[in-house]
């Protein structure tokens, strides 16, 4: 924020000139948003994405502090990074939100998201789905003799990768609870 | 330990905070509260006709004291009636307390009577908004909703409060000494990037200052602070809408207002510059223009108390979160301490520059002997009115730019017009806010007669507290800036831009007990100004004017600040300099 390191030449201070440097390529960025625990606080954050036309990709929510009240939204968002500056802002403002921290700038974070999926098939289809799920370390939850649910957690592109690998075998039903993410180390 | 009931702790908290008048309307929900009231005298209520009526004087007093305004409405229709004025106070940051009333919590989501989700609604619409569901938190919730609306970047928030919590007993809390919200906005500028800006101004060929409604909600010594700064360092100055009277109109370094309706000279300035130091204003799109072809030489320094502010539509090179008053005071105390320097001969160089700009006369228009041109009526009404203790509010149009750009306004606090929403129908029930804030002053409501048309059931308001408002109407019997664009954009397809079967205004004036006064020849003006003035009670001031008249100059949509249409000065071929538009 300080004028004092703007690159030399990147902003011949002008709006136009900025918009031709900065970005319009679509980057995904992954918040932390610590609330007060009260009514209406996931509506009012949301309310913020919706209102303004942000985008959500992935939202999670729970109490994380009983005593302080408090809750970490999870969100994942895409946009320019003008706007993911501007969705940042946004949130800092919001009367009931103490923190934001945008994870994916801030540094290497672990992301993990819990999900179950449920796959129907017989006969030799029933044992690939086995063996593809051993090696993705999925766990089986439920069985009947024309279905499992796999449980599994990992970071969102290992859920992708697995559902996609189960499509071919039989009716795939997938439920996520969506991302939740922190920031590596101290 | 004080126990009492909820209902007598809203009152209560009220006091405490300081609060001597509320707008509002009673309804099945609010009757506890209502009942209170009753029962004391030191807060007056206002009853209004409507409750989007009550939220706009709860604004118009706002605006005009500097102190937040109060709202009491009932549940449902109570609370929807002021979401239009609870918007307008979000988008012009005006500090706002609605109290609504909320039918009994066990009939919350029962589809009951009256009853409405006010916290839903509200919350894109409120800077915060809290459902009471305990008595306990009645007064906490009161006290936090003042301090909310007020610190920081001001705005309104919205207190529900069931019919049950305000029969039931609790233990009342006191207004705490600081409050305990973790809502505590900086206020400090960065030390660094004020010295930083300093160091531009006293480099800076062609500075420009551009403030606005900010300054105002900063307080007057910011006002005061702004003023020194100005005339210290010679720097012209350009404000918005918002933002009119924090400098004076008759300073020697005022350029007038900038905008798509603002001065030639003004938005030349802004499209010159190379230092433009933005101070408590947004870049809002009626101030840009085009953002490509916005101010493109210029380095920008953007001071700010909201955060999500900067950045937000033009780069800022000195991004400065902070309270324009203390932001001012450190700046000023730097650029004294390093010896006052500016580059003198650049912006002497820059004032030349200006003045042949200014020049081109872009406010002259064509008069008439026998039609009232609405310029000239409020030519008039500035140089009759100017020397009193006046207050001027507006409704939203051509007659609200005409008025800003006709009307000189000395000091902050004495104008007051739907900026940000643009809501038609704000000027009447302002006027009314304004007058019982100053029950001695000349209070004009500035208006076009569709929009005063939207809030006129407030005329009992004005009656029954004997408010001497007067509301001088610019009659064109058009939506004359919907006419405008029609012209201009469409073809001169005028759909649906006219007044039809408008009353007789005199009539509907005296049908209230006021005084009406209609008028169409511009010899008639003058006088039937002053018998507006001197009239001690409210007035109705029906001006007749030319039906056709397009406010200049103007930036078209989506057009740059060097693009301006420039109307009469264009058309009487005035425009010689042109040429030398381009810095």
């Amino acid at each position: 924020m300080s004028p004092l390191n703007i690159e030399k030449g990147s902003s011949s201070h002008s709006a136009y000139d900025l918009r031709s440097h900065l970005s319009d390529e679509i980057e995904s960025h992954t918040l932390a948003i610590l609330v007060s625990n009260e009514a209406g606080v996931l509506a009012r954050v949301i309310g913020l994405f919706s209102g303004r036309g942000y985008n959500i990709d992935s939202l999670t929510v729970a109490e994380v502090d009983h005593q302080g009240h408090r809750s970490r939204i999870t969100v994942v968002t895409s946009g320019t990074p003008q706007i993911i500056h501007q969705i940042k802002m946004q949130l800092e403002r919001m009367v009931p939100v103490h923190e934001v921290s945008d994870l994916t700038v801030a540094g290497p974070h672990v992301s993990r998201e819990l999900s179950l999926i449920k796959v129907t098939g017989k006969g030799e289809a029933r044992v690939e789905a086995l063996r593809i799920a051993e090696i993705f370390r999925a766990n089986v939850v439920d069985s009947t003799l024309e279905s499992f649910i796999f449980e599994m957690t990992g970071p969102p592109e290992k859920i992708d990768a697995f559902a996609d690998l189960m499509r071919p075998l039989g009716e795939v039903r997938v439920a996520r609870t969506g991302v939740a993410a922190m920031a590596r180390g101290l | 330990m004080t126990e009492m009931t909820g209902a007598k702790m809203v009152v209560e908290a009220l006091k405490e905070q300081g609060v001597d008048t509320v707008f509002g309307y009673p309804g099945g929900a609010v009757l506890p509260i209502y009942d209170e009231i009753f029962q004391q005298n030191e807060i007056r209520h206002i009853l209004v006709r409507h409750e989007q009526g009550a939220v706009h004087a709860a604004e118009g007093y706002a605006r005009s004291t500097g102190k937040p305004g109060v709202v009491l409405v009932t549940s449902g229709p109570g609370a929807t009636n002021a979401v239009t004025g609870i918007t307008d106070a979000l988008l012009d940051s005006i500090p706002i307390v609605v109290l609504t009333g909320q039918v009994p919590t066990f009939m919350i989501g029962s589809d009951a009577f009256q009853e409405a989700d006010t916290v839903g609604i509200t919350r894109p619409c409120t800077k915060m908004n809290w459902l009471v569901k305990d008595t306990n938190d009645v007064a906490s919730t009161i006290h936090e909703a003042f301090h909310i609306a007020t610190a920081g970047r001001p705005g309104p928030v919205v207190v529900d409060i069931p019919k049950d919590v305000q029969f039931a007993t609790g233990e009342y809390t006191r207004k705490p000494k600081q409050s305990p919200s973790h809502y505590q906005p900086r206020v400090k500028g960065d030390a660094e990037i004020i010295t930083a800006l300093v160091d531009a101004i006293e480099q800076a060929e062609r500075p420009v200052f551009y403030t606005g409604g900010g300054v105002i909600n900063s307080g007057s010594g910011a006002s005061q602070l702004l003023r020194e700064l100005v005339d210290a360092t010679g720097i012209p100055i350009t404000s918005t809408l918002m933002g009119l009277g924090a400098y004076p109109a008759s300073g020697k370094n005022w350029i007038g207002m900038l905008g798509m309706h603002g001065l030639y000279e003004a938005n030349l300035a802004m499209h010159g510059c190379d230092l433009m130091i933005c101070i408590g204003a947004r870049f809002d799109d009626r101030i840009t223009g085009r953002i490509a072809d916005f101010s493109p030489n210029s380095r920008k320094a953007h001071i700010d108390i909201d955060p999500s502010s900067i950045n937000k539509v033009i780069h800022a090179d000195f991004p400065i979160v902070g309270d324009v008053g203390h932001v001012l005071e450190d700046l000023l105390r730097i650029w004294k301490s390093r010896g006052r320097k500016t580059n003198a001969a650049g912006v002497q160089k820059w004032w030349s520059q200006i003045e042949e700009w200014k020049k081109i006369r872009c406010l002259d228009f064509k008069n008439s002997e026998t039609t009232i041109k609405p310029q000239y009526a409020l030519q008039r009404l500035e140089e009759l009115t100017k020397g009193n203790d006046r207050y001027i509010t507006t409704e939203v149009g051509q007659h609200q730019m005409w008025a800003a750009q006709y009307l000189g306004f000395e000091d902050p606090h004495r104008w007051m017009t739907s900026g940000g929403l643009g809501t038609m129908g704000y000027g009447f029930p302002a006027s009314v806010g304004v007058q019982i804030a100053h029950p001695d002053a000349l209070v004009i409501n500035v208006a076009g007669e569709a929009s005063w048309l939207m809030n006129m059931q407030e005329m009992g308001t004005a009656s029954q507290y004997r408010l001497p408002v007067k509301q001088f109407i610019l009659n064109n019997e058009r939506l004359g800036m919907v006419r405008q664009w029609q012209e201009l954009l469409h073809g001169e397809r005028y759909s649906h831009s006219w007044s039809e079967a408008l009353p007789d205004f005199v009539k509907l004036a005296e049908s209230f007990g006021w005084k009406g006064i209609m008028i169409s020849d511009p010899k008639d003006l003058d006088d039937a100004i002053m018998e507006m003035i001197n009239y001690e009670g409210p007035v109705l001031f029906d001006c007749l004017v030319e039906k056709h008249e397009n406010c200049f100059p103007m930036i078209p949509s989506g057009k740059a600040h060097n693009e301006m249409l420039l109307g009469e000065a264009e058309t009487q071929g005035v425009i010689d300099s042109k040429g030398s538009v381009l810095v």
